[in-house]
């Protein structure tokens, strides 16, 4: 925080806005990417199990097996939020818990369950995709853009 | 064996991609989600998702950036097979297992659990 920012407020308040800046804890970037590295691997390291067990006891390519890997995840995603473990991890791994696609479930779990008592269709319906809304909408315009832009190239410099 | 390392190092990398946008950059993490959701879609247009994938298998098909590839995937090979509008009838098409599995599951999980804390 700036100077100018205390300017306005009384001297008792600079004081303690100083005091509370002491004793905020020290967020070390460092620290969070190492924990974001080891959760989010760590997930990933289970997707890619259950990937190699679609493959081996269902009938399922190693390109065909991410769907049920996914939807798996996903699952227990839900079934962690719900149970309120996943929060917990969250908080721990950061952007190793959202990135992957667990945090898109928890975000749409998580949503579910809060509003589920502003009703099931305008609380749970209407809330459920407002943090993974914009993941959907902007992911599908910019899909819809490449593979126009892709099928414009194709077409028109004869790229194969 | 090493396809778990591999999936271990990339979906690690991936996430710390994430992270470094959300500490160091101040995003939110639906904007982070969302930016990398366009790059994954932009990286599977120019053909460069896939030899990823191959390469570090759930490493790269668990986070959400394949997300973005798998729109494009899906928009690209309908659109081989029917013309222009499959793009729209295609685009879903991959990803629904996705999609399905995250309203199923979560609208279940609204029935069953309430809200903590």
């Amino acid at each position: 925080m700036s100077n100018k920012k205390y300017k306005k407020l009384t001297p008792t308040q600079q004081e303690y806005q100083r005091f509370a800046k002491e004793r905020e804890p020290k967020r070390s970037v460092l620290f969070n990417i190492a924990k974001a590295f080891l959760v989010g691997g760590t997930i990933c390291t289970i997707g890619q199990g259950l990937q190699m067990f679609f493959v081996t006891y269902f009938n399922f390519t190693e390109k065909t097996a991410g769907n049920p890997t996914v939807a798996v995840l996903i699952f227990a995603s839900a079934l962690l939020t719900g149970l309120g473990v996943y929060d917990h991890i969250a908080q721990w791994g950061g952007a190793g818990t959202a990135v992957p696609v667990t945090g898109f479930a928890n975000t749409v779990t998580s949503a579910a369950i809060e509003h589920r008592s502003e009703g099931y269709v305008l609380g749970v319906g209407g809330n459920m995709f407002k943090i993974a809304g914009p993941v959907i909408v902007f992911g599908v315009f910019s899909a819809f853009v490449v593979a126009i832009i892709k099928i414009a190239v194709q077409v028109l410099g004869g790229v194969k | 064996m090493e396809k778990f390392i591999w999936a271990f190092i990339i979906g690690g990398l991936i996430c710390v991609i994430g992270q470094i946008m959300m500490d160091v950059f101040k995003l939110t993490p639906a904007h982070t989600m969302t930016t990398l959701v366009v790059a994954g879609a932009v990286l599977g247009g120019l053909g460069l998702y896939e030899p990823l994938l191959e390469f570090a298998g759930a490493g790269a098909s668990v986070p959400i950036s394949s997300f973005g590839n798998s729109l494009v995937k899906g928009a690209l090979s309908e659109a081989e097979s029917t013309g222009i509008v499959g793009v729209l009838t295609g685009i879903f098409e991959v990803t629904s297992a996705g999609i399905s599995a995250a309203v199923i599951f979560g609208f279940m999980a609204s029935l069953i659990f309430r809200p903590k804390g």
